[in-house]
């Protein structure tokens, strides 16, 4: 479990988190939803230890990360995997390479052992065949794919995602979900994700919080978001065309 | 319009000095800083070898051909100039071998053909650590644990600054070959009297100081670019600005830590 407490972040003077508290709970997906510029992306760069807040504490299963020190923040990290909004893939590692890296670097089991388990992760996410390519060999949604095998190949407890489906057609942004979802139950990791994509919200938000400029506006369940009387939410999700078809639907 | 006082105008130049300075110390600042970071023991050993033995290819291996092109070329043209500007009787024939050799062997095969380098390895350091900065993959390995500055710096530093010498010797050699042509092939100077200038009062340390210059130079431009690249903020334009930056820095650099050793040396 991921706690915030009374977390600020500024700059050059300007408050962008504004004294944000939140809960994300283990075993399921928890998406921060906003607009751009409502600082989404700097409230995850502060989960993930990135930026250091101006206050407020980041408690790991009660350890605040910001007050840990070298030792105990690498030993965090190795727990952590991270899938970034361009996938950050090593161009100069081929797809099997970069499941591989993690592995080399912190495991001191056999190359055989390690490779098992690279080839493990990348048929976990269906990527066995593109094993010797490059990532400038693969499409937007495969590299989406081979990132999650590398944030999995250490079998980490925490999971982020920074706009897991920007740049992907709606098929691929809902296979990328499901395998976000369900990796997450079947690891029992406390999954955060950044996001704006309503489909994502309706497929998988177990949890949903809404940053609305830099404050915790909203926080609640998929269902509730449906319901919600929160104005500031209701523009927001009503600019979407999904949304407001299920919505009348619903009514 | 306004007419300012000189008192004034004095003020305003030493304020954008002033500032010029604290600007300039607070990027040292931040190198050293940064190197502080890179000469830490590495995560892992074997990684690390690999990876430096990727770099000796990449910056070392890969800039032979160039070496070899530049020097044989400056080396003729060296035994061309001397020859024909020191023509005079009462100056042995063989200065031309003398002179080419002192100056292949001091300043060309080590400062010139670092300045050379700075431009093609500097460059090359200095994009693709830029290029996985915008990319997020130097955030990526953060979020992983992995010591990013040592792990993609060091190998780079440390293969570079091993395989410098190697280009050294290579540029020492065909720049005096290429003298040696210029002169069988224009008969400006007989292949004896051109060998007994490059063997005349020949001095063995000058080698050892080249090559040591050189491997300052070399740490000059990797750590240099890597700084340059490492720091990037924004996109693809500023990647190439950082390109930019660090190949006229090291330059900068290279050439006044060149003063200073060949006063250190002499």
């Amino acid at each position: 479990m991921i706690e915030t407490k009374h977390l600020i972040k500024s700059f050059d003077g300007k408050k962008i988190i504004k004294d944000i508290s939140a809960t994300f709970e283990q075993g399921k997906t928890n998406l921060v939803i906003g607009r751009s510029g409502s600082g989404k992306t700097v409230f995850m760069k502060l989960l993930i230890g990135l930026l250091t807040p101006d206050s407020g504490e980041i408690l790991y299963d009660g350890r605040n990360l910001p007050a840990m020190n070298k030792n105990e923040l690498n030993a965090l990290r190795q727990k952590t995997g991270m899938l970034f909004q361009g996938s950050a893939l090593f161009d100069s590692m081929t797809v099997m390479e970069n499941v591989m890296f993690p592995l080399t670097m912190f495991t001191r089991e056999t190359r055989q052992k390690q490779e098992k388990r690279a080839k493990f992760c990348l048929e976990r996410v269906q990527m066995k065949e593109a094993a010797d390519l490059y990532p400038g060999e693969i499409s937007g949604g495969m590299m989406k794919r081979t990132a999650i095998a590398r944030a999995i190949a250490l079998n980490p407890q925490y999971l982020f995602c920074d706009e897991p489906n920007s740049g992907l057609d709606p098929k691929t942004s809902l296979l990328i979900d499901e395998l976000i979802h369900d990796i997450t139950q079947e690891y029992s990791m406390t999954t955060v994700i950044n996001t704006h994509d309503m489909n994502s919200v309706m497929n998988i938000g177990d949890k949903i919080m809404f940053i609305y400029e830099g404050k915790k506006e909203w926080e609640g369940t998929k269902d509730e978001v449906m319901n919600s009387a929160n104005k500031k939410l209701n523009d927001f999700l009503g600019a979407s065309d999904l949304f407001r078809k299920v919505r009348e639907l619903e009514q | 319009m306004t007419i300012y006082s000189k008192k004034s105008i004095t003020f305003v130049a030493y304020l954008k000095v002033y500032m010029l300075i604290i600007k300039w110390l607070m990027q040292f600042g931040r190198y050293v800083l940064l190197m502080q970071r890179v000469f830490t023991v590495p995560q892992r050993w074997s990684v690390f070898f690999k990876q430096v033995i990727q770099e000796v290819y990449k910056l070392g291996v890969d800039s032979v051909g160039i070496v070899i092109f530049i020097s044989v070329f400056i080396g003729a043209v060296v035994t061309m100039q001397v020859s024909i500007n020191i023509k005079s009787p009462l100056i042995p024939d063989f200065t031309v071998g003398f002179i080419t050799r002192a100056v292949i062997l001091l300043e060309f095969s080590s400062s010139i053909m670092c300045l050379i380098l700075s431009g093609k390895v500097g460059s090359n350091i200095a994009s693709e650590l830029g290029t996985m900065r915008v990319t997020e993959q130097i955030d990526a390995l953060e979020i992983m644990g992995v010591n990013s500055a040592n792990h993609l710096i060091l190998p780079k530093i440390a293969g570079f600054v091993l395989f410098v010498p190697v280009l050294v010797f290579f540029s020492m050699f065909f720049g005096l070959l290429g003298g040696y042509f210029i002169g069988w092939f224009t008969s400006i100077i007989s292949s004896e009297t051109y060998e007994y200038g490059l063997r005349y009062w020949f001095v063995t340390r000058y080698i050892g100081h080249s090559v040591l210059k050189s491997m300052v130079f070399a740490f000059i431009i990797a750590s240099t670019s890597s700084f340059f690249g490492y720091n990037v903020r924004g996109g693809a334009l500023q990647v190439g600005k950082a390109s930019t930056k660090s190949v006229v820095n090291s330059s900068v650099l290279i050439l006044a830590t060149d003063v200073l050793i060949t006063l250190l040396l002499v």
